[in-house]
């Protein structure tokens, strides 16, 4: 399939260069789950496990069926045939660990805001984070079952987003449907730096 | 009761911890605190290492280097094949903070080598997009 000499020792090849795309949103958004559907190696994270005792802390009406959350972070890789290697962070979306997301933003290709209508006002702080940092983000609306179905432009009118930020709806647990995203993602972030996306993209077709 | 969500799990191999079986006790945690292993240092001799920092071992193992100890070994063992710090973070369940100290150490003794990522200012290389586009839609 390629050519050259691929079993060549590690230390003899070119290191490929690491890029990153952040997942932010709300506490049980579903972060965790669109990290691990892409993933090509099994998702590492630092991890506590909030168990009752952080009711009252961690508000998690609406999403009672989540025993666990992440209140670390966690992330995955997918290897881009030989040059890049694409790094995913699902970041914590508590304000009380925003210490970490300057560390997890620098340098970020671009970001996905995971959102869930039931508590739509959970992705307010991801928004506005990226909105002041300058990181191109788009919003995906992640469709959890019993959850009512709103219509995107309304969704985009209670974000108070702008016209420019894309806002689609997904299925986290969906892989066809996290590429999707992960794709619309870095088209907009092409054409937020100015760049001409390809002419043969869909939206174009 | 358990958790819905964590799909297919079982498509990863589960991979052993080797620094951390050994020093992890079920009561009383960790019996090496991570400042311990750093001899108290918190700032790498060499290097920023960034969570997306790429690292890979080069040369010998550093077995019984000089000031060197098993974590250090450890880092290098894993990094045979190429890991970002944040997988090296991941794998060996230390702090970010620890393990840039010892991937300093380990640099600055020549056990690795390193490539850092493209600055944010940088990210106008169209290559890059399709690469990833490209890489994207081949999952």
């Amino acid at each position: 399939m390629v050519s050259g000499p691929s079993s060549l020792p590690t230390r003899a090849r070119r290191l490929p260069t690491a890029v990153k795309i952040v997942i932010a949103g709300g506490f049980g958004v579903g972060k965790t789950t669109m990290v691990g559907t892409v993933s090509e190696t099994k998702p590492l994270r630092t991890e506590e496990i909030l168990t009752d005792e952080s009711v009252g802390v961690d508000d998690i009406s609406g999403v009672e069926k989540k025993k666990t959350t992440t209140v670390a972070m966690d992330f995955g890789r997918i290897t881009m045939r030989d040059e890049y290697v694409l790094y995913l962070f699902g970041t914590p979306g508590q304000e009380r660990f925003w210490f970490m997301w300057d560390e997890v933003a620098l340098g970020a290709l671009g970001a996905i805001v995971l959102a869930d209508t039931r508590r739509l006002s959970d992705c307010f702080p991801s928004v506005d984070y990226f909105e002041r940092r300058g990181t191109p983000f788009i919003v995906a609306v992640n469709c959890f079952q019993g959850a009512r179905q709103y219509d995107l432009a309304e969704i985009q009118l209670a974000l108070n987003l702008g016209p420019a930020v894309p806002v689609m709806l997904c299925d986290a647990r969906s892989l066809d449907s996290c590429k999707q995203v992960l794709i619309d993602l870095v088209l907009h972030a092409m054409k937020t730096r100015g760049l001409a996306p390809n002419q043969e993209e869909p939206q174009n077709a | 009761m358990m958790p819905p969500e964590e799909p297919g799990h079982d498509r990863w191999q589960d991979d052993a911890d080797p620094v951390q079986d050994r020093w992890h006790d079920e009561h009383s945690g960790p019996m090496v605190r991570p400042y311990v292993m750093t001899s108290g240092r918190i700032e790498p001799t060499r290097g920023k290492f960034d969570l997306i920092t790429l690292v890979v071992s080069v040369g010998a193992e550093p077995d019984g280097a000089v000031g060197l100890g098993p974590e250090h070994v450890a880092i290098a063992r894993l990094c045979q094949s190429v890991m970002s710090v944040a997988e090296l973070t991941g794998h060996l369940n230390l702090p970010i903070a620890t393990v840039r100290v010892l991937l300093g150490d380990l640099l600055d003794q020549g056990f690795i080598s390193m490539q850092e990522p493209e600055p944010e200012a940088d990210m106008h290389d169209i290559r890059l997009y399709k690469a990833v586009i490209d890489g994207l839609r081949a999952l």
